[in-house]
């Protein structure tokens, strides 16, 4: 379902996403998935989301909070028992809208990849191993678009040079051939070929080594810098999220219950859930400050306690809090800001990081 | 590197180590020819201390580790475990070196096995080696050792399988069972890089409880210097490059005044859970990305081809030996040796 707006014939890059308007726009985003005998679980709940061209959105949270469901779901990627509902608009640099919701059949495939792509967790698996890298470049480049063999070869050269690789090493390998790092880039690179105005990662850098995980890191930020595109990275490294982050989400048991911009997230945080996650980061420079982990593990999606989903590990809990779930609402006392949490005791939550004085310092 | 580098820490403290290895090397036949995947390390363990052993996949670490529980057998060196060699011990000392020394994996979802409950799992190695008598009073030390590792109430998990629990507490499964024969060593293996960043630190609290507690001397392998930071504090740190140690000291001077580039660019490649702090960070300052193959070294300091301090001539020519560059800080490279480490606290800036 592709409606043309009136004002678009503005071609290329050069308009992204229209003219102030968000690039994708979620509304009330559901996901469900069957379990069997009727049963459904409710993966991801009323998710309000916009993301604006050439912004840089994280989302973090523990495992098993819906964040890569909430990704797949974007993209119409979820396994047939998944069924997301609500609206998501895409909103093309010509002014065109699309409903990703409703898209089917060629429309779905132009709008994946082109639009927006998605770079997988576990790049191995991402990867069909009996085929070189050459041959996944050519696949999806003949699936989308009627490009030459040359233009396929100097564009996926282009894209490997651009997150430092050799592409003549590169292209004749199996993907077995590769490091882990070398694969995750291989696959950054291959999600660029289409020029996506989106770029969904799922925690891009799990499982690499430290080393690896900043050069992965510096590409994304070079890349970016270069072609402009917007990004959703998934993951539950808030450090991550410090660093690549322009505004910050945090899900919890399918909800976002917190969004702001990197500094008001990461600074002042008002929800007890992110206050947590960012205790539970030790910082490498400087003493060690007191460390904090969250009580408990995720809540079952199948059986949710009542009122705020957070509230039987949460050190702020009231009676209250067991009523109802609280809304998304803007933090009062900073004016302007997009900074909004889902806490009734939102004002009570200060970060306050304090180093422990009972141990020695350095030397 | 010479005998003076011996167990270092050892000297300081003045006793004798619980386990030292001692220019242990283990080589591996491969088709593509002899890999040294550990190369002269020379380590010690004191009790109730914890030795940080860091460095990326493929530096050895795990292997060091493998010789230091005796899992595998040294090509070179000796492993001691209260000064006898383990592998010229008679039964009894090794028994007692193998109840004394215990491995915590690091995949909790692959070292439980999946038919066993969690109490027959606990009540093996208590069974087998006749610290308990009867399988009464071996659950009643299993829901001990499960109140130990913060899993109450022990009832409700005794009967479960290992599938009926999440990662977390299967991790904690996993330190409960290495605590069954009161071992004087955990080795900890990447035990908590497959938990989330909450239930890591809930873990990691939980051994450092039980090192406090128990005296429990540890042997910590992890690929992440913000955990050893966090873990090792008040220990000592290794880190490893391609089967050998480069730098070597307590842990509060690696972290906060390292001295061979390669500490340094792990320090620095670390990102901050801090917006502003982390865009300071130097980014991209190694010469390259990969890291050598162990079957192919480069020649001299191994370190060399992604070295941002390289000198042509000096660092390609010999092995740099591991020396004394600060009290208790010793460091392989050529370059520090030539122009000295500096002063300790020069980068240190505590941040509030």
């Amino acid at each position: 379902m592709v409606t043309s707006m009136p004002q678009g014939t503005t071609s290329g890059r050069a308009v992204r996403g229209g003219q102030g308007k968000p690039l994708l726009s979620v509304r009330d985003f559901n996901v469900e998935y069957r379990t069997g005998s009727g049963a459904t679980v409710h993966a991801v709940r009323g998710i309000d989301l916009d993301l604006y061209p050439g912004e840089s959105l994280a989302l973090v949270g523990e495992s098993g909070c819906g964040k890569t469901t909430f990704g797949l779901g974007l993209l119409r990627l979820l396994p047939r028992l998944g069924h997301a509902s609500g609206k998501v608009t895409f909103n093309r640099g010509d002014g065109t809208e699309i409903d990703i919701l409703g898209l089917d059949g060629r429309d779905l495939r132009q709008f994946r990849w082109r639009d927006a792509a998605m770079v997988f967790q576990g790049a191995m698996n991402a990867f069909n191993p009996v085929l070189k890298i050459r041959g996944h470049m050519h696949d999806t480049m003949r699936a989308h678009t009627k490009a030459t063999k040359q233009e396929i070869e100097e564009r996926s050269a282009e894209l490997l040079r651009l997150v430092r690789l050799e592409p003549e090493r590169v292209m004749d390998c199996y993907p077995h051939e590769l490091s882990g790092g070398m694969r995750q880039r291989v696959l950054i690179a291959m999600s660029l070929l289409l020029e996506p105005e989106v770029l969904i990662l799922d925690e891009p850098t799990t499982a690499l080594d430290i080393l690896t995980q900043r050069s992965i890191v510096d590409v994304l930020h070079e890349v970016r810098e270069r072609l402009g595109f917007s990004m959703i990275f998934i993951s539950h490294d808030l450090a991550l999220a410090a660093e690549l982050a322009d505004r910050v989400a945090t899900m919890y048991a399918g909800r976002i219950v917190e969004t702001g911009g990197v500094r008001d997230m990461f600074y002042q945080p008002r929800h007890p859930y992110t206050l947590g996650l960012i205790k539970a980061v030790p910082p490498i420079v400087g003493d060690l400050p007191d460390m904090e982990s969250i009580p408990g593990g995720p809540p079952s999606l199948a059986a949710l306690p009542p009122g705020c989903k957070f509230n039987p590990r949460c050190g702020f809990a009231t009676a209250e809090c067991q009523e109802a779930d609280p809304p998304l609402i803007p933090v009062t006392d900073q004016q302007g800001s997009a900074h909004e949490v889902a806490c009734i005791h939102s004002k009570d939550v200060h970060l306050d990081r304090r180093v422990q004085d009972d141990l020695g310092t350095a030397s | 590197m010479t005998a003076t580098d011996t167990a270092p820490a050892a000297k300081a403290e003045g006793r004798t180590p619980l386990m030292t290895l001692n220019g242990v090397s283990q080589v591996f036949d491969t088709k593509a020819g002899p890999i040294r995947a550990c190369d002269q390390v020379n380590l010690s363990i004191n009790p109730g201390e914890v030795l940080c052993l860091v460095g990326e996949s493929g530096s050895g670490k795990t292997t060091a580790a493998r010789m230091a529980a005796g899992l595998a057998k040294p090509s070179d060196g000796t492993v001691a475990y209260n000064g006898i060699d383990i592998w010229s011990m008679n039964r009894r000392d090794f028994s007692t070196f193998r109840r004394g020394v215990q491995y915590v994996h690091q995949d909790p979802y692959a070292s439980l096995n999946p038919t066993r409950t969690i109490l027959q799992t606990i009540t093996a190695p208590l069974l087998k080696h006749g610290v308990v008598k009867g399988s009464k009073a071996a659950a009643q030390r299993a829901a001990e050792l499960l109140a130990k590792v913060d899993m109450t109430p022990p009832e409700s998990f005794l009967s479960k399988y290992p599938h009926q629990l999440s990662g977390g507490q299967r991790q904690r499964i996993s330190v409960a069972r290495a605590l069954t024969l009161d071992p004087k060593i955990i080795i900890a293996d990447e035990s908590t890089s497959m938990l989330d960043v909450s239930i890591r630190i809930s873990v990691l609290a939980m051994l450092g409880r039980l090192r406090d507690e128990l005296g429990v001397g540890f042997l910590f392998i992890t690929h992440d210097l913000a955990i050893a930071k966090y873990f090792g504090w008040n220990g000592n740190t290794a880190v490893m490059y391609l089967g050998r140690i480069v730098e070597f000291g307590p842990t509060q001077q690696i972290i906060n005044a390292p001295t061979h580039p390669y500490t340094r660019a792990l320090i620095d490649a670390i990102p901050e859970p801090d917006p502003d702090l982390t865009k300071t960070k130097g980014a991209g300052s190694l010469r390259s990305l990969e890291i050598p193959s162990l079957a192919h070294l480069p020649v001299g300091c191994s370190f060399h081809p992604r070295c941002p301090r390289f000198e042509g001539g000096l660092c390609d020519g010999a092995v740099p030996e591991l020396i004394t560059v600060r009290p208790g800080q010793s460091t392989a490279c050529h370059v520090v040796a030539r122009d000295g480490a500096g002063d300790a606290e020069v980068r240190d800036e505590p941040v509030a």
